[in-house]
C-alpha cells in the first residue's frame, strides 16, 4: 500500500498485492494517521490497479477508513475500488431491518449487579415454592388415584434409577466403608481398640453416609438426567404439546420420576449400608486381624434400629429432593441448547446443596428428639 | 358468499414477555370453518400470538373468545374443555420422543375417550395413513425425517377430531412438493371435517393457496396493519409494507 497526495486537499490510497485475512495487512491507523499528519484533507480516493486477491480483510480495513472519513467530514470517493468491493460495502452500510435492534454491550455497576442478583434469588425462591406446591398437588392427586401418567413410564424410570444405579452405588459405598475403616483403624489402634472400627463403620454408614453418598450419586446421575430430559422436551415444544392436550406435565412427567426416586432411594441406601459395612470388614480382617464373627457381632451390637431408620428416612427425603431439583430445573429450562446445559448443572448443584442442608436439619432434629 | 359464524374472536390482545411488548392491540375474528392466516415477517410475533391463542402464554391484556367464552378469564375446568377441542401442530412436530408414533397419536385418545385398545389402534393406523405414514406405527420420532415428523405431528393433532386446528409454520423446512401436499391436506381437513384452521406462516405460496382470511402483523410498529383475504390484499392493499411482503419485495423494487 502506498499513500500520496496528488494535490493539497486529496489523499490517494493505492492498494497493491493480496489483501487476504491472515496475510500481513496494514492497519487502518496508518491511513488515519496520514490524514491527520498533513494539511486539511477534503477528499480520499482509491486506486487499485495492482490489487491482487482480496477478501473480508480488505473490507474491514476499508470500513474503518470510510467510517473515519465520514466522521471527519471527508468525502470518500469509492469509484476507484473494484465493483464487488463497492457493492458489498453498500450492502453492509444498509440500515438495519429492525429499529432498535442494535444493542450496546451492557455495563453494569456493582450495586446494580447485587440488586439484580438479590431480585433473581427472590424470584428463584418464589418459583421453587410454586413448583413444590404444584408437585404436592400432583402427589395428592396420585394418592387419590386421579393423576394421569403412564404406568410404563414409572417402571422404566424405576429401572433406570434403581437397578441400573447398583454398580456405581456398590463401588462408591465399598470405597467409603474402606476409607472410613482405614482412617479409624490408624487412630483406634493407638488405644488397642481396633474392634471399634466395626462400630465406627457400621454407625457411620447406616445412619448417615450411605444415604448421603447415594443421594449425591443419584443427584449427579439421575437428577442431571431428569433435568436434561425435561429441558430437551421444553426446547422441542414437547411440554407445550402436552399442555395443549390438557395433560398436566406435573403429573405426566414429574410425578413418575418423583415416585420412582422416592421408592428407589431407600432401597439403594439399604444396599449401600451393606456394601459400606463390607468395605469396613475387608480392612478389619486384613489390616487389623479381627476375626469374622467378632466384627459381625460388634457391628450388630452397635448399630441400633434407630440408626437404621434415620438412614432410610433420610434416603427417602433425599430421593424426593433430588427428583424435585432435577425436574424443577428441567421444567424451568429456556429454549436453547445452552439452557439445557445450564439446567443440568443447576439441577446437580441444587440437588447436592439441598441434600446437605436436609441432612443438617435431620441431624439437629434427631439430636433434639434424642433419637 | 355467506358470512361464516364467528368461531374465535380476538379483542385488543397485547402480548408481551415481561416488559417487552411483542404485539399490541390485535383485534380480529376467525369464522367457523375458515382457513385463517397469521402472517408477517420473521420475528414479528406470529408464534407468540399463536401461543396466546392456544392457551400457552397468558396475554398481557385483551381477550380471546371461543364461541363467546373468554379463554383467559375462564376457570381452569372450562379452559381444559376448550383446549380439548384444539389440535396444534408445532413447528418441529413436537412429538414425544420417548414414545413411538402409534403411542404419540394414541395418548390423547387414551386420555379422553373410553375406547378399547383395539379401537384406538385402528384409529391410530387410520390417522397415520391419512398423513401418508401408514406402517410407521412402531417408529420413534428420532428415526424420522423432519417432514415425516411434521406429518406425524399432524396425525396427533387430528387424533381427537378437533374443532380448531392450529398450525405453526406447517411448510417451513419442507421441500416444495411436501409443502404443497401439506397445503392440500389442510384444505381437505377443512372441507371434510369442517374444522376451523389457523395457520401461522410466511410462505407466500401457501398463503395464496389456502388463505381465506388473514391478519398481517408488523414487527416494527408491533401491531396488525392489515387483514382480510390475502388475494384481495394483494390487489387492493395500499400499504407498501403489505404489498412488499405479498410480492416478495418486488413492489418495493418496482417503485
Amino acid at each position: 500500500m502506498s499513500v500520496n497526495r496528488p494535490d493539497d486537499k486529496t489523499l490517494r490510497i493505492c492498494l497493491a498485492g493480496d489483501w487476504m485475512l491472515g496475510s500481513d495487512i496494514p492497519q487502518a491507523g496508518v491511513i488515519t494517521g496520514e490524514i491527520g499528519a498533513g494539511p486539511r484533507i477534503e477528499r480520499v480516493t482509491f486506486c487499485t490497479d495492482s490489487l491482487g486477491g482480496w477478501d473480508t480483510g480488505l473490507l474491514t480495513f476499508l470500513v474503518k477508513v470510510l467510517n473515519y472519513c465520514s466522521g471527519d467530514g471527508i468525502v470518500a470517493d469509492r469509484n476507484g475500488l473494484p465493483g464487488g468491493v463497492q457493492r458489498l460495502l453498500t450492502l453492509a452500510s444498509a440500515p438495519p431491518g429492525m429499529k432498535g435492534a442494535r444493542r450496546e454491550p451492557a455495563r453494569i455497576s456493582v450495586l446494580e449487579w447485587f440488586g439484580g442478583a438479590a431480585l433473581g434469588f427472590w424470584r428463584g425462591l418464589l418459583e421453587m415454592t410454586e413448583f413444590i406446591g404444584e408437585a404436592a398437588v400432583a402427589f395428592v392427586r396420585f394418592i387419590t388415584g386421579r393423576a394421569r401418567f403412564r404406568r410404563s413410564d414409572l417402571f422404566v424410570t424405576i429401572q433406570q434409577c434403581g437397578a441400573q444405579a447398583l454398580p456405581i452405588v456398590s463401588l462408591i459405598s465399598v470405597l467409603v466403608g474402606l476409607i472410613l475403616a482405614f482412617i479409624g483403624a490408624i487412630q483406634l489402634r493407638l488405644f488397642g481398640a481396633q474392634i471399634y472400627v466395626a462400630s465406627l463403620v457400621g454407625i457411620g454408614m447406616v445412619r448417615a453416609l450411605a444415604a448421603i453418598m447415594t443421594g449425591i450419586i443419584m443427584s449427579g446421575r439421575t437428577g442431571a438426567s431428569f433435568a436434561a430430559q425435561l429441558g430437551t422436551m421444553q426446547v422441542n415444544e414437547e411440554i407445550d404439546a402436552l399442555k395443549t392436550f390438557g395433560i398436566s406435565p406435573m403429573e405426566f412427567l414429574v410425578l413418575p420420576r418423583m415416585i420412582a426416586l422416592f421408592l428407589m432411594m431407600p432401597l439403594l441406601s439399604l444396599y449401600a449400608d451393606l456394601m459400606g459395612v463390607l468395605g469396613g470388614f475387608v480392612i478389619g480382617v486384613t489390616m487389623l486381624d479381627l476375626n469374622f464373627t467378632a466384627y459381625y457381632n460388634k457391628t450388630a451390637e452397635s448399630v441400633s434400629i434407630n440408626d437404621f431408620l434415620v438412614g432410610i428416612f433420610s434416603a427417602a427425603v433425599f430421593g424426593v429432593l433430588v427428583a424435585l431439583s432435577g425436574c424443577m430445573r428441567g421444567m424451568q429450562c429456556g429454549r436453547s441448547a445452552s439452557a439445557v446445559g445450564k439446567a443440568t448443572t443447576s439441577a446437580v448443584v441444587t440437588g447436592i446443596v439441598s441434600i446437605v442442608v436436609a441432612m443438617a436439619v435431620i441431624t439437629v432434629i434427631c439430636h433434639v428428639l434424642n433419637i | 358468499m355467506e358470512k361464516p359464524q364467528p368461531h374465535i374472536v380476538v379483542q385488543d390482545l397485547t402480548l408481551a414477555y415481561g416488559d417487552s411488548v411483542v404485539q399490541r392491540d390485535l383485534t380480529f375474528t376467525v369464522g367457523r370453518g375458515d382457513i385463517f392466516i397469521i402472517m408477517g415477517g420473521s420475528g414479528c410475533g406470529k408464534s407468540t400470538l399463536l401461543r396466546g391463542m392456544v392457551g400457552l402464554q397468558r396475554p398481557a391484556r385483551g381477550r380471546v373468545l371461543y364461541d363467546g367464552v373468554s379463554f383467559w378469564d375462564a376457570e381452569e375446568v372450562v379452559q381444559q374443555r376448550i383446549m380439548r377441542n384444539f389440535g396444534v401442530l408445532y413447528q418441529s412436530g413436537a412429538l414425544w420422543s420417548s414414545m413411538t408414533l402409534a403411542e404419540n397419536v394414541a395418548l390423547p385418545l387414551e386420555e379422553y375417550t373410553g375406547l378399547s385398545a383395539g379401537q384406538i389402534s385402528e384409529i391410530v393406523s387410520f390417522k397415520l395413513s391419512l398423513v401418508g405414514l401408514a406402517g410407521f406405527e412402531e417408529y420413534y420420532p428420532s428415526e424420522l425425517s423432519g417432514g415425516m415428523k411434521k406429518r406425524a405431528g399432524l396425525a396427533r393433532a387430528m387424533a381427537l377430531d378437533p374443532e380448531v386446528l392450529f398450525f405453526d409454520e406447517p411448510s417451513a423446512g419442507l421441500d416444495p412438493v411436501s409443502a404443497r401436499m401439506m397445503d392440500r391436506l389442510i384444505l381437505e381437513l377443512r372441507n371434510s371435517l369442517g374444522a376451523t384452521i389457523v395457520v401461522v406462516t410466511h410462505e407466500l405460496a401457501s398463503i395464496f393457496a389456502i388463505g381465506q382470511n388473514s391478519v398481517f402483523l408488523d414487527g416494527a410498529t408491533k401491531t396488525m396493519i392489515a387483514g382480510g383475504n390475502p388475494r384481495e390484499l394483494l390487489t387492493s392493499s395500499a400499504d407498501p409494507r403489505v404489498r412488499n411482503f405479498l410480492t416478495r419485495g418486488e413492489a418495493a423494487a418496482a417503485s
